[in-house]
């Protein structure tokens, strides 16, 4: 069941009729997609092309003494073999990242180990050959000699004196500050943020009542269901095209052009469809090999992951510990929160720490507030974001203390939360204070819902709730909209589509234009293509890019009122073009239509492009983004299995461009948060070894596992967008985590602080309590 | 260690969505592999290579398989079905129609797997409960969707099927 509700603070803003936007109509990529005929990275198919593998590390932390590729290159069909040697030496000492400055070798050498490997998985090497079992051949002729260290598995030992150090050569003494100095020497401990608005002293001693726990929450991957690839063709004029899956052409353009030491403009790419990234498909993995080794052979190259690869040695998102304290009085107004944060970044630093301390309290008013996060790096795979980075595990812990907290003061769940609500003003965690949004108006669709209201029945049953805050991005987007002679419209825009984009900006267009959406055709340019564009994530596009569709569509608008003004030899100032009928207006009753104006433009100066490129984060205000779940489950005292007997997700969605895939996103997000909550973790030996690198041991939620998604879009629509989008992708993720958990104790009395709860950690939860 | 063992090429004989095909396979090769880089039908996806993620779904002489795990040496005189088998001509498949009206795929790498599971389904069961169609489907991955639209959809275009459409 699916229900939009419009609250009455956005009917007294005087919520615009839409012709266009809040329809569902089918995508423009949908047919390719269900016919099998779309191009995904890995059915690009170029004469000649040669076919990649990679050797990679059997250990999490070794040293290569030594590496010997002379029998894998004279095995007959190998054309060539890669190692760090055919990497240049970065231009640039220092890169900069999202996460501040680091050395550039870093980037190198987390593609291609150079002296040391830093995780199970990573690259050592890479062939290529005329098929793909001789490359496969391949990589057991090369020879790889370690010496094998101890492995930094876990948050304690990394923490330890006396731990492995990671990064000890000397590299990291380039940026300082990198990491935090224990008797002189760099620690695994990378960036300390720090967050305070007010001070805890003066918040705690106004409490009546404190809690404080710990919570952890396992590494988890993104689980996209295409694994990574990356197509090459370095041409002979010096000119590389690389074709490959990515949430954004012009970011890969940037790591490749820098991993390879090439001038952008050398350097094309060219993004092909997309199965599935949640963050993951923004980091470089196989296309400077490919395009290394197209260069060696003079042919295309191209290289696919197996999905035990992209579990071992792509991003996932953080292992994490949270500890968090809070304080409120006996009426329930929280007075004050310390939270300290501890998140694993894997090999090289850059965990998603700080969108975990930035949202952690997002959804309340909270006076006094102290933030410590930790950045730890372990032999594991770099994390890489994935679906509001950071954030589910922050606000887990901090949705379960407020459970815990509206027990203990005898209040109700929602009525607690509502009585702290974050408002428009309401300083921010980092500084920063809430514009409009709309938290209040997700709580209270959350509070009168009838599946809150319900009452349940049945032995072992619960119910919970959980909010999440995420923020989306702003940024770069470009299009350009080419008016055809038959009035239908060519839009291109540089954001990647990985979940319905081209509909939804189509959809955007349109309705600034006044035509149907039927006469946009909705592309995706490639970095030669189109003009700069970020890459799509961080709940951006629909926001960013339509707010360039807009501009774009406007800039259309305006130079048909200067052809339409030469045609009737008026000034341009007296035409006026009309969305409601897509109609050009001026003296004397004077019109005509767009598509008739368009059937005249040759005879006017040619055909028309209208373009915009634009900086969203500079003209709109970056809409912050709520959602609440309400979470029935049944917990199974014999086996420690929890099943979820019923769903609902709310969440405050600015304005729904294309309700479908708005509520696609939403649903996907919470099953991922599912996911989280109950199965998936990474699992690893003590000598840093994954077990469980396959889609059956990783336990992704499987069709069975779930029942239907109910949704409830609440509008609050966004003030700083034409069409008061927010960004609906990331949020949805956040509070299955918290929302679970407090079920999983309304339904058997076990506060669960550690996920996944998985089967073995519910059995032991109730051991604890006595309770089997 | 393989050592560069080398192979024999076969001559494989079978009928790929209603049309007889004969194609040369290394011996090694997966069915997944040889639908895909001797025949060219890409719409065959690989999402796993071990059969736990159902994007290589092939209906085989009647039986839903991972085309991962069958050997393409084992298909000979087979008759098999890929997402490329779905639609006549201009017309698409019921389900292939019914995921693009009910929103059923987001990315789409999942939705020839997907699609072919659910043709298995109906050709099995014309008549599925959403609890039916659930357990018969997890086989197959979707990390987009949540499932909820997918369910949708397949019951809708089981209801197409049967002549009560709504």
């Amino acid at each position: 069941m699916t229900t939009t509700e419009k609250p009455e603070t956005a009917a007294a803003a005087g919520a615009p009729e839409y012709k266009v936007i809040g329809t569902r109509p089918v995508r423009p990529d949908g047919v390719d997609k269900v016919t099998g005929r779309a191009i995904y990275g890995a059915d690009v198919r170029l004469p000649g092309m040669l076919y990649g593998r990679v050797k990679r590390s059997p250990h999490a932390h070794a040293i290569i003494k030594r590496l010997d590729v002379s029998k894998a290159l004279a095995l007959p069909g190998v054309q060539a073999v890669l190692t760090h040697e055919d990497f240049p030496e970065p231009a640039e000492p220092i890169m900069q990242t999202i996460r501040g400055p680091q050395p550039t070798a870093w980037d190198t050498e987390r593609q291609m180990a150079r002296r040391k490997v830093l995780f199970k998985g990573h690259p050592v090497a890479a062939v290529c050959a005329s098929d793909v079992h001789t490359a496969e051949d391949a990589l057991d002729l090369i020879e790889v000699e370690y010496e094998v260290l101890p492995a930094v598995v876990s948050l304690d030992t990394a923490l330890l004196p006396g731990a492995p150090i990671l990064h000890d050569d000397g590299k990291a003494d380039a940026v300082e500050g990198l990491f935090e100095l224990v008797d002189g020497k760099p620690s695994n401990i990378a960036r300390r943020l720090d967050l305070t608005v007010g001070d805890i002293e003066v918040g705690f001693a106004e409490a009546d009542v404190i809690l404080e726990r710990e919570y952890e929450t396992s590494m988890a991957h993104q689980g996209y269901i295409e694994p990574h690839n990356g197509t090459a063709i370095w041409n002979n004029d010096g000119k590389l095209t690389i074709w490959t899956s990515t949430q954004g052409a012009f970011g890969i353009r940037q790591n490749v052009a820098r991993t390879l030491n090439i001038p952008l403009g050398d350097l094309r790419v060219v993004p092909a469809e997309i199965g599935g990234g949640f963050g993951a498909k923004n980091v470089v993995y196989l296309e400077p090999l490919a395009a290394l080794l197209s260069k060696k052979t003079g042919r295309p190259v191209q290289i696919t992951m197996n999905r035990t690869e992209v579990l071992e040695a792509t991003g996932p998102t953080s292992g994490t510990r949270s500890w968090v304290r809070m304080g409120a009085k006996r009426d329930g107004t929280i007075v004050a929160a310390d939270i300290r944060l501890e998140y694993e970044a894997g090999a090289y630093p850059g965990s998603p720490m700080p969108g975990g301390a930035r949202c952690a309290l997002g959804p309340y008013a909270v006076p006094h507030q102290r933030i410590v996060g930790f950045d730890v790096v372990v032999n594991k795979p770099k994390v890489a974001a994935y679906r509001a980075p950071g954030a589910p595990a922050s606000e887990f812990a901090v949705e379960s203390l407020l459970d815990e907290l509206a027990e203990r003061l005898e209040m109700d769940p929602m009525d607690l939360r509502l009585k702290n609500c974050a408002t428009a003003g309401t300083p921010r965690s980092d500084g920063a204070t809430h514009g409009s949004i709309g938290a209040r108006e997700v709580m209270e669709a959350v509070a009168s819902h009838p599946h809150y209201r319900s009452e349940m029945g049945g032995r072992d049953v619960g119910r919970g709730v959980a909010m999440g805050f995420w923020q989306n991005g702003g940024g770069e987007s470009s299009a350009y909209a080419n008016v055809h002679q038959d009035g239908r419209v060519t839009l291109v825009t540089g954001s990647v589509d990985i979940g319905g984009q081209r509909a939804a900006l189509a959809m955007q267009f349109a309705e600034t234009m006044g035509i149907p959406y039927e006469d946009v055709n909705s592309l995706v340019g490639d970095t030669d293509t189109i003009g700069f564009t970020g890459n799509t994530g961080g709940s951006r596009t629909t926001f960013a890019t339509g707010w360039a569709v807009y501009q774009a569509a406007l800039d259309v608008r305006a130079q048909m009122e200067q052809r339409v003004a030469q045609m009737w030899e008026v000034d341009p100032s007296e035409v006026t073009y009309d969305p409601k009928d897509a109609t050009l207006r001026g003296p004397e009753g004077k019109e005509i239509t767009f598509k008739a104006a368009a059937r005249r433009l040759p005879g006017t100066g040619g055909m028309i492009q209208g373009q915009a490129d634009i900086v969203a984060t500079n003209v709109g205000k970056v809409g912050a983004c709520y959602g609440a779940h309400i979470a029935d489950v049944e917990v199974d005292r014999e086996t420690g299995k929890v099943t979820i007997l019923r769903y609902t997700a709310v969440q405050d969605v600015g304005r729904a461009i294309h309700p479908a895939y708005v509520e696609g996103q939403i649903q996907g997000g919470a099953v991922q948060g599912i996911g989280m909550a109950l199965n998936e973790e990474y699992v690893y030996n003590d000598d840093g070894t994954m077990v469980n690198s396959s889609f059956l041991d990783y336990r992704m939620p499987v069709a069975n596992d779930v029942p239907m998604i109910e949704t409830v879009m609440v509008e609050v629509p966004n003030p700083g967008h034409p069409f008061g989008v927010r960004g609906v992708g990331e949020v949805p993720i956040v509070p299955p985590l918290g929302a679970i958990a407090n079920a999983i104790f309304d339904a058997v009395g076990v506060r669960v602080t550690r996920l996944p709860a998985s089967p073995r950690v519910i059995l032991e939860e109730l051991e604890a309590a006595g309770g089997t | 260690m393989s050592n560069g063992v080398t192979t024999q090429r076969i001559i494989i004989n079978t009928t790929i969505n209603g049309e007889p095909r004969e194609f040369l396979a290394d011996e090694r090769d997966s069915l997944l592999e040889a639908l895909r880089e001797r025949i060219g039908l890409t719409g065959v996806k690989e999402g796993c290579n071990n059969g736990n993620c159902g994007a290589c779904s092939v209906i085989l002489d009647g039986r839903l398989v991972n085309s991962c795990v069958v050997m393409a040496a084992e298909v000979e005189g087979s008759e098999i079905t890929t997402v490329e088998g779905l639609a006549q001509a201009e017309k698409l498949h019921p389900l292939q129609q019914a995921f693009l009206e009910d929103a059923a795929l987001q990315c789409g790498i999942c939705t020839p797997g997907f699609l072919v599971s659910a043709k298995a389904l109906l050709d099995h069961n014309p008549h599925p409960t959403e609890d039916e169609a659930r357990f018969w489907l997890a086989g197959n991955l979707c990390r987009c969707t949540g499932y909820d639209k997918i369910i949708r959809a397949v019951l809708h275009a089981a209801d197409e099927m049967n002549g009560n459409a709504g």
